[in-house]
């Protein structure tokens, strides 16, 4: 009997584990938010958190961005000319770049790189007492090192895509002007006639939430590190994958939510 | 007799099955320095953070100036928790920051001073401390442990606090350095006129900066006295851990 029960209490056991992190996180997150609406405010905090997730992950983004474009109009190209539709190839590459892929590539870079350093750095001050020195001198670490973090990221992602649409877009046509023999003109035409505002305010929309996620993602794990070097480096693991898998989740919810009618 | 500054009774705390703190009566009367000694695991970082408020005690009292911060609203704990000033074992200085803004931190953050004198302010505590302005625009992790103590103990001075915390304040350091730390917390504390304690394994170090000390055992004060009797306690338990003897009670509780 007892080995037959096992695998529920197993089960169980993980449930109830899965369901008592979920509160932790949502209530770390809603402390999170509402220290960004109460005052004291740090906009010195806030800038540097924006310049670490937005500005130092600009050239990561970029490439990613204007390679995906370059790759998705050959790509396109080589399945459409099957069916002689290449004049779909610009609509193909910034509807997929503005609505999906600017947003969702532009997230897993951030979330390796910003979320990951933000993981290992408030790991590494909850390791070495420097987040219980905070609260001994009259600081709420919550409102000093999360809040300015998630309101960078919710600000810093949209412009980080703004750019990664513009730069996959002229990836595509380059690609499409240089090797496979569109005139710029027309290119750009088909480009613009398919393309609705709607399709980048939902990107943008997309791009918002997932600064959040990341910023979140890598404040609760660091937050919450234990056990000198080895937690750092678990925390910063588990910043990065939880961040990952939640925008890809998140993504199909949002385009459930944004565009199915 | 005069109020205490700081009053504990029947302080608890459990991780899990452990109970670490069980039942702990401490006063810190005014003015007067405490050190709390006790082997590793005894709950003596455990019973610091329960009065600063990082920890939760499962049960007890924490008085400061006669009001419990246990029971107070957020803001009032808030309030007499801001008196107290803290040198963290491994210095927790914020690596982000630059000497002068770790100093000037709580400073700043309770807006006593604003942001352009800060640094002006950092500078003359740091001197306070032995440390020179060419220091203050350094990272901390460009100095050495014994200054980097120096920079901590600055910054938990710099708000002239009524009530200081020292966790472990000599380890790490080489005798000499940690004398001189010893010295500058004596001086400190008398200049400032506060109420200290500290936690610590070093029993030269206990008797320099401390007029009465406490031993934590099984969780609880089993023996307190003046400092300065530290070393010719009969107190078995007490006897056993000033003199690093093998055998002993403590020894017999480890089998256990």
């Amino acid at each position: 009997m007892k080995y037959l029960l096992s695998p529920v209490a197993g089960l169980g056991a993980t449930v109830l584990e899965m369901l008592a992190w979920l509160g932790e996180l949502t209530l770390f997150a809603l402390s999170g938010l509402s220290h960004i609406l109460r005052p004291p405010f740090y906009p010195r905090l806030v800038g540097r958190a924006f310049m670490e997730i937005g500005f130092y992950s600009l050239p990561v983004v970029a490439l990613t961005a204007l390679f995906t474009g370059m790759v998705l109009a050959l790509q396109s190209y080589t399945g459409f000319s099957r069916f002689g539709a290449e004049s779909a190839i610009a609509s193909v590459v910034v509807l997929s770049v503005t609505r999906e892929l600017g947003p969702v590539l532009a997230g897993l870079m951030v979330a390796g790189r910003a979320g990951g350093a933000m993981a290992a750095e408030l790991g590494t001050m909850r390791v070495t007492d420097q987040i219980d020195a905070l609260s001994t001198l009259s600081t709420e670490p919550m409102k000093y090192l999360v809040a300015p973090r998630l309101l960078a990221g919710v600000l810093a992602l949209p412009l980080l895509v703004v750019l990664a649409d513009i730069l996959g877009v002229f990836g595509g046509f380059l690609v499409a002007t240089q090797k496979l023999g569109f005139t710029p003109d027309t290119y750009l035409v088909s480009t613009f006639t398919n393309l609705r505002s709607s399709d980048v305010v939902s990107g943008l929309i997309k791009a918002a939430v997932f600064g959040f996620i990341i910023a979140l993602m890598g404040c609760f794990h660091g937050y919450r590190s234990r056990g000198g070097a080895q937690g750092v480096g678990a925390a910063t693991t588990a910043a990065v994958v939880s961040a990952s898998i939640l925008i890809l989740a998140l993504d199909y919810v949002l385009t459930q939510v944004l565009f199915v009618k | 007799m005069s109020q205490p500054k700081i009053r504990i009774r029947g302080l608890k705390k459990a991780f899990g099955e452990k109970q670490v703190l069980d039942g702990i009566d401490l006063d810190l009367m005014p003015g007067t320095g405490m050190v709390v000694i006790g082997g590793s695991g005894t709950g003596k970082s455990v019973l610091i953070k329960s009065i600063l408020g990082l920890i939760t005690p499962d049960a007890g009292i924490i008085e400061i100036d006669g009001e419990d911060v246990l029971k107070a609203p957020r803001h009032r704990a808030r309030h007499l928790r801001a008196q107290i000033g803290m040198l963290f074992q491994n210095g927790a200085l914020f690596d982000s920051l630059p000497v002068w803004e770790n100093v000037a931190f709580g400073l700043l953050a309770e807006k006593k001073i604003r942001r352009a004198a800060a640094r002006d302010k950092a500078v003359e505590v740091l001197a306070q401390v032995g440390l020179d302005a060419s220091v203050a625009g350094l990272a901390p992790a460009e100095l050495s442990g014994g200054m980097q103590k120096r920079v901590a103990l600055a910054r938990a001075i710099a708000a002239e606090p009524a009530i200081m915390f020292f966790d472990e304040p000599t380890t790490g350091l080489d005798p000499i350095m940690g004398a001189v730390i010893d010295e500058l917390i004596v001086d400190c504390v008398k200049r400032l006129g506060s109420t200290s304690l500290a936690i610590t394994h070093d029993m030269a170090s206990a008797q320099r900066i401390a007029d009465r000390a406490a031993m934590l055992y099984e969780g609880r004060v089993c023996w307190s006295g003046p400092a300065t009797e530290l070393l010719t306690s009969t107190n078995p338990v007490v006897d056993q851990f000033t003199h690093g003897r093998a055998q002993g009670p403590i020894r017999m509780a480890l089998r256990r």
